[in-house]
């Protein structure tokens, strides 16, 4: 509004003094005393994944694939939420599907980010023969549609983990790499990056200081966004096969797996619940990323509700 | 001659606030105005003084994030404040209209002019479609527009900015209203623009005896526009006063400071030893755009040169050339003897530290995101190398020299006002050692109160450090303020350079001297004067 007066110096060093330094680390923790409840709320859910990921063996009562009891046991009686068709601990499974599923979305959707980013960035401020060839190059990477695309290329290379996240990664990456290019044309043509560049500063240095900083916003929306996307399409491939393979444990392939429980709900409600396990994990994890994502949006652009 | 019948706007005890930082700030802390049917009240003051926020309350409107929390607003005894929406929609737009700042940034791109022109009578039903385009041509042809018959039938992008902002006038005044709030109409213009904009503006108000609220920064406008001034600062009237009275005899302090700023002078000098030659260049944007042609500039060292020129004359081309930004079709800079690379790219360091650019918007030539000890450390680390507590202390050393203090190390770009942001970039340039600096019309953006406080700062470090200007702007007052030198373009040429004494004193070269007579002068009588010597012509 209208509190910034045009101060001549004597008013400025007035203002001053109760205007006092803060380091980053400060703050951050003004912002988080700040925080909304649903963000808070996001962040405890990321907070439990994560320690659920890190310390599976440790929590879980059962092993990943210990397929050593019964099989389609009901809930309670040592399995809490009963067992599988060949006999695994279904809440053992959940828990390393944590462990799985995000870990494997989380290193894709980075690794989409480092390779949109980093090309989307170099097209904004190159704007060369070099901006052509990418861009046209995501044109045709687009055309294709993906899950075929996907498919072909996780049966030619084998869907072991590393491909199945190179494979995804390089096909989100298009998208980050749109996202990031059109924001970044924007921010190119600020003084401020010419500035730096008549100062002689390097490709890198334009890139990570001057234009990646002012594109944060939308880059941190489009990441939760991705995160999302990321776990549909494993839990998409799973569902056909090729995606993380058996006796691994994934939430996609847990819902297809038991899927077939929900048959049961007229003669064990309880057990009918059990493929909406991992689909709640998947829906709970979804929308706390975005939480949070929308709260750091509204810290990083400054953008309120009205009040 | 005055009576209390005439009165068309009375404001009372006015009082407007600002949500910021989670709470209600006041920004206007109960102004007074009280408005004469065809009169014109000048508004004026620093920018955050409030003036426009008071000009937007007069039509019972606050932007997003302000509101009007007390005072009353009588139009015509129409309280605006309660006024339902439906009633003001109708009000506004044909009694009471108002006139923006940025004609470009009004306008719909996607309509023809005469269509937006009319739009409000022809939807209240005042005129018949036909009948508001008949008068819409006649208002064109009073308010000087070329070809007045068809510019109606163009688009917003196909007419010029001076164009565009008098067909805002006419759109203002189709409805004949009572009163027109005019907002910085002329900021965005170039002086020989302003000056037609400004007759047609007062010819218009003295044929339908129009009232209207008249808000600037420039005294000189203000001064041939109204018949009384209202002096604004922090929320708050300083004074008020006929115009005559309010310049030859203003009570305040604070309005004093305000006529003085323009009085800067320097005493001009010059140097035989060249720092910067620009040796007849030509440029051109893309194969067939030229806009320079054959330029020779010479900056002597120590010393400053000003170029000058309306908007699309290449005074800004020329900073592109010699910073390497836009390489030459012909021509070559000159820099300590040297021929410097064309393109910046191919510079060396030392080369790219010699040279530094000062821009017209400091808030796009800051990054928002890094802060001022970041921003001025920068060039330190990169030219010097100096890095860690070094850097800090250095950084604090030239917070201080730009007038500013350690407590600015740690804020952002956005924590500070235009004047300081503008020092601040003083200070990245001073950081690296520069034997020139360009300025880029660097104080065109700014009040004339902190116009005067830069441009002393740049003056003593002229002083202390020897640095060479090459000052861009199209301001007259700022070129007497700062110049030894001045260099007048004209559609990409050099006009003539020569010291400033010999350019500014007759004989004139027939352009200069348009662009002299244009400046308007804190005289209410000045234009009035223009316009008779045109006419004995």
């Amino acid at each position: 509004m209208n509190e910034n007066f045009q101060n001549d110096s004597a008013d400025a060093l007035g203002e001053a003094t109760f205007k006092t330094r803060r380091t980053r680390w400060q703050r951050l923790r003004i912002e988080l005393k700040k925080a909304p409840p649903t963000a808070i709320f996001g962040m405890l859910v990321i907070i439990t994944y994560i320690f659920v990921a890190i310390f599976a063996p440790l929590l879980a009562p059962y092993g990943e694939a210990d397929n050593s009891f019964a099989a389609l046991l009901p809930w309670g009686d040592g399995h809490l939420f009963g067992t599988d068709q060949i006999g695994r601990d279904i809440f053992s499974r959940l828990i390393y599907g944590t462990r799985n599923t995000m870990g494997i979305a989380f290193v894709t959707t980075l690794l989409a980010f480092v390779i949109g980013c980093g090309l989307g960035l170099i097209s904004a401020i190159n704007q060369s023969w070099l901006d052509q060839l990418i861009s046209r190059a995501v044109d045709v990477l687009m055309a294709i549609p993906a899950l075929i695309f996907a498919l072909m290329m996780l049966s030619i290379f084998g869907s072991s983990v590393t491909s199945l996240i190179i494979i995804i990664a390089v096909l989100d990456s298009t998208r980050v790499f749109r996202l990031t290019r059109a924001v970044a044309v924007g921010v190119v043509v600020m003084d401020y990056v010419e500035a730096a560049r008549l100062r002689g500063e390097g490709l890198g240095w334009v890139m990570r200081q001057e234009v990646l900083p002012n594109i944060m916003p939308p880059l941190v929306a489009e990441f939760a966004l991705r995160f999302c996307f990321v776990f549909l399409t494993i839990a998409a491939l799973s569902f056909l096969g090729l995606g993380i393979q058996p006796p691994a444990a994934d939430w996609g392939s847990m819902v297809r797996e038991t899927a077939n429980m929900i048959q049961f709900a007229n003669f064990d409600f309880k057990a009918s619940l059990t493929p909406l396990l991992p689909a709640a994990a998947i829906a709970l994890i979804t929308v706390s990323v975005n939480f949070v994502a929308d709260w750091l949006l509204q810290i990083s652009s400054g953008l309120r509700d009205e009040h | 001659m005055n009576t209390k019948d005439d009165i068309l706007l009375e404001m009372r005890d006015v009082r407007i606030e600002a949500f910021a930082d989670e709470k209600w700030i006041q920004i206007i802390n109960g102004v007074d105005l009280t408005l004469h049917r065809g009169e014109v009240l000048g508004l004026i003051g620093e920018s955050g003084a409030g003036k426009s926020t008071l000009g937007k309350a007069a039509m019972g409107y606050s932007q997003p994030g302000t509101r009007i929390s007390g005072g009353t607003i009588l139009f015509d005894t129409m309280d605006m404040r309660t006024m339902p929406n439906t009633q003001k929609r109708h009000l506004l737009g044909t009694r009471m209209t108002y006139v923006s700042q940025s004609a470009a940034e009004s306008f719909n791109p996607a309509y023809k002019l005469i269509d937006q022109t009319i739009a409000a009578i022809v939807r209240e039903g005042l005129k018949s479609k036909r009948e508001a385009r008949a008068d819409a041509v006649e208002l064109y042809r009073s308010l000087n527009l070329p070809d007045p018959e068809n510019i109606g039938l163009r688009y917003p992008h196909q007419v010029s900015g001076g164009q565009l902002q008098r067909v805002m006038i006419a759109m203002a005044m189709s409805p004949r209203p009572d009163l027109i709030i005019f907002d910085e109409p002329t900021t965005a213009l170039d002086v020989t623009t302003q000056v037609e904009v400004l007759l047609s503006m007062r010819k218009i108000a003295e044929d339908f005896n129009t009232a209207a609220i008249y808000i600037t920064h420039d005294l000189a406008v203000v001064a041939q526009m109204a018949d009384r001034i209202k002096v604004l600062r922090y929320g708050e009237e300083v004074e008020e006063a006929e115009t005559r009275t309010m310049l030859t005899e203003p009570k305040k302090d604070y309005t004093k400071s305000l006529w003085s700023v323009r009085m800067l002078h320097k005493e001009p000098e010059t140097s035989e030893d060249v720092a910067l030659l620009v040796n007849g260049v030509d440029a051109a944007y893309g194969r067939s755009l030229k806009v320079l042609h054959d330029v020779n500039i010479s900056l002597p060292r120590g010393k400053t040169v000003a170029i000058v020129g309306e908007s699309g004359s290449g005074k800004s081309t020329v900073a592109r050339v010699i910073t390497g930004l836009l390489p030459p079709k012909k021509g070559n800079v000159i820099f300590n003897g040297d021929v410097l690379p064309t393109e910046f790219k191919n510079r060396t360091k030392d080369q790219l530290r010699r040279v530094q650019m000062i821009y017209q918007m400091a808030d796009t030539a800051l990054n928002p995101r890094q802060t001022v000890g970041e921003i001025i450390g920068r060039p330190l680390e990169f030219y010097h190398g100096l890095g860690g507590r070094e850097n800090e202390a250095r950084v604090i050393e030239l917070l201080e020299q730009i007038e500013l203090n350690d407590s600015f190390y740690d804020r952002l770009p956005s924590d500070l006002s235009g004047g300081q942001k503008q020092r601040i970039c003083i200070a990245r340039a001073l950081a690296a050692e520069p034997e020139v600096i360009i300025c880029d019309e660097v104080t065109s953006a700014l009040d004339q109160i902190v116009q005067e406080g830069i441009l002393q700062l740049l003056m003593r470090l002229q002083r202390e450090r020897g640095i060479s200007y090459l000052f861009i702007t199209h301001d007259m007052a700022t070129v007497e303020a700062i110049a030894d030198e001045i260099v007048v373009m004209y559609q990409g040429e050099v006009v003539e350079q020569g010291l400033k004494d010999e350019i500014l004193n007759p004989p004139y070269h027939e352009y200069t001297e348009l662009l002299l007579a244009s400046v308007p002068e804190i005289d209410p009588d000045w234009l009035t004067r223009l316009l008779s010597t045109r006419a004995s012509i």
